[in-house]
């Protein structure tokens, strides 16, 4: 379980979380919103201890995360970063195993090995394991960045905007494999942009403006028009479509308020 | 280790004694080939004694422990340029650039200067000049690397410009002129041992660190994510890459090119990954050693050239070649 306890944090004089609290449990799949500048991906970076909050705590399991060795925090907590991109000619495989890290000793093991090849199974990148990280399209690269993600095995895997340079089918590809990862046990917490799909994927929404939380429950909670007005800045109509069981945001394209 | 990597580490080992070999019989006066073979073996196998003792004392005295050296500072400037650029994940690193060469060569001066013992004294500067240069780039307990690569060029052109100075008011000693182009000419079976000791040790320590290399090149945000203690993996990366340039610019001044080039035609060989790429790069960097000095020695004889020009002249245009060949960027 993840807790974040009334967690702030300030950079350079400037106030950029504030009282930040947020629960997760094993097999939730927790969605982060809010418009750009809001805190989202500091808040991760506090989550994850490469930033230090000014007050506040990050429990896994009741531990603080905060004194963690590195490579203690790596199997509590992983990390799927925005945008990445590997310039080095390393093959999947390689990429894969580096997920590994925190548990290598020395040089790999059959445990190690095994794991790595289930992640790319799992993930659907087993075919590309020999291919070269740099001849892959954005959608096979994310599955082999999620693929080490899950080789890690951390107990918190946050993701920042995992799909937001993808098209829409890859997107769904990655917010499945994301869901499943939930699924099995780990609590996923993920910044996500496209509101629909977080609606639809996402058991619980934290909704962030500003540095703070102005919003938290499930879909029908948090997506509110007012919440969406009050956050975005923009008119928008929700619609509940049977189809799907799931909301749909429309923003009213021209009636900026 | 893969098979591929395992059998890519024993070719090169094999070279590696040929060219040791080979090259020991080459020299000013005809020994051949079995003949040399037989001295070399008769230290490990009780051997017939074929040749004349002025014939042992040639190989075993002079061109033994030369090129022994010789295979010392290749393997262990392959290696440190190999860790350097990695580390710094710039193309340009060698095992220099952040000033080792520079305070080695104003200890070096002043040693000749002041007649005090050049090894120990460049050896010193060497480390002064790396102190120097990673207390300027610390910041919080953090030291960037691009800040580390600017304060090491700049602290490294100032003490070029004591070396300068130290040349221009103290007249021209000719050897500091011939250690600055860098020589194996004064190897002997004391700067063999010292330079073994901490070369290896280096290298070994230096090759535990492939794996956070590798992980570090994804960027040191991803490497932290991925559970490396980032700047502890900088400090202790930068100390054994120091130690064995320092180690290798003391018996032998400044040879160029080879902590540069070496890494960077492994690279192209074998990949980015430095469980392989630090091994081959220090074994390829011995056998081009090696070679080059076996060239100064023979191509305009009885002059001797310093290795350091050939180095240059022969492996530049090798790499050149490879770099058109393969036509893409090969430090991506």
């Amino acid at each position: 379980m993840l807790e974040v306890r009334d967690l702030d944090f300030n950079y350079n004089g400037a106030q950029i979380l504030k009282h930040i609290n947020l629960v997760a449990n094993k097999g939730e799949f927790i969605g982060i919103i809010g418009p750009n500048g809001s805190g989202k991906t500091t808040l991760l970076k506090n989550v994850i201890n490469i930033l230090k909050p000014g007050s506040g705590a990050v429990l896994i399991n009741d531990n603080n995360i905060n004194g963690m060795r590195s490579r203690d925090v790596a199997k509590n907590v992983g990390m799927v970063s925005q945008g990445v991109s590997i310039n080095f000619e390393f093959t999947v495989e390689d990429i894969v195993l580096m997920g590994r890290t925190p548990y290598i000793q020395g040089s790999e093991n059959i445990e190690d090995i095994d794991i790595v090849q289930d992640a790319m199974k799992k993930t659907n990148t087993y075919h590309l394991r020999k291919r070269l990280i740099t001849q892959l399209s954005g959608g096979e690269l994310q599955r082999v960045i999620i693929a080490r993600a899950l080789a890690q095995a951390p107990k918190v895997l946050l993701l920042d905007e995992p799909t937001s340079h993808l098209d829409i089918s890859n997107q769904i590809e990655i917010l499945n494999l994301i869901k499943n990862a939930a699924v099995k046990g780990m609590v996923v917490i993920a910044v996500i942009h496209d509101l629909n799909l977080a609606a639809y994927y996402c058991d619980r929404i934290y909704l962030l403006h500003d540095g703070e939380i102005i919003a938290t429950g499930n879909s029908h909670q948090v997506l509110t028009p007012s919440n969406i007005k009050r956050a975005f800045n923009i008119q928008a109509e929700v619609i509940d479509a049977k189809t799907t069981n799931s909301l749909y945001v429309m923003p009213v394209l021209g009636a900026r308020v | 280790m893969s098979g591929r990597n395992k059998s890519v580490i024993i070719i090169l080992s094999f070279f590696l004694v040929l060219t040791i070999v080979l090259t020991t019989t080459i020299g000013s006066t005809d020994i051949s080939i079995d003949i040399t073979a037989k001295i070399l073996l008769s230290k490990f196998l009780l051997i017939e004694k074929t040749w004349t003792d002025g014939q042992e004392a040639i190989i075993n005295d002079i061109r033994f422990p030369r090129v022994l050296l010789g295979a010392l500072v290749g393997a262990a400037l392959g290696t440190a340029g190999c860790a350097m650029q990695g580390l710094l994940k710039n193309p340009m690193a060698d095992p220099y650039i952040i000033g080792i060469s520079s305070g080695a060569a104003v200890g070096a001066c002043l040693a000749f200067v002041l007649l005090l013992p050049v090894q120990i004294i460049s050896f010193v500067f060497a480390l002064i000049a790396i102190f120097i240069v990673y207390n300027i780039s610390k910041t919080e307990g953090k030291v960037p690397v691009d800040t580390l690569l600017l304060a090491g060029i700049a602290v490294g052109s100032f003490l070029a410009a004591v070396t300068s100075l130290i040349i221009y008011t103290a007249g021209v000693p000719h050897q500091i002129i011939f250690w600055l182009m860098g020589g194996l000419w004064t190897a002997d079976w004391e700067k063999v041992k010292i330079s073994f000791v901490m070369i290896i040790f280096g290298i070994i320590m230096l090759n535990r660190q492939a794996w956070n290399l590798n992980v570090m090149l994804l960027g040191e945000d991803q490497a932290t994510y991925l559970g490396i203690n980032v700047e502890h993996v900088k400090r202790y990366v930068l100390l054994f890459a120091v130690l064995i340039t320092a180690a290798a610019v003391s018996v032998s001044g400044i040879i160029g090119f080879v902590g540069l080039i070496i890494p960077h035609i492994m690279r192209i060989l074998v990949g980015p990954d430095h469980r392989i790429l630090l091994p081959s790069s220090a074994l390829a960097g011995a056998i081009f050693m090696v070679m080059a000095d076996a060239m100064g020695r023979t191509v305009m004889k009885p002059v001797e050239l310093p290795v350091g020009i050939i180095t240059a002249l022969f492996g530049v245009p090798f790499f050149i070649y490879l770099l058109r060949k393969r036509r893409k960027n090969i430090y991506a």
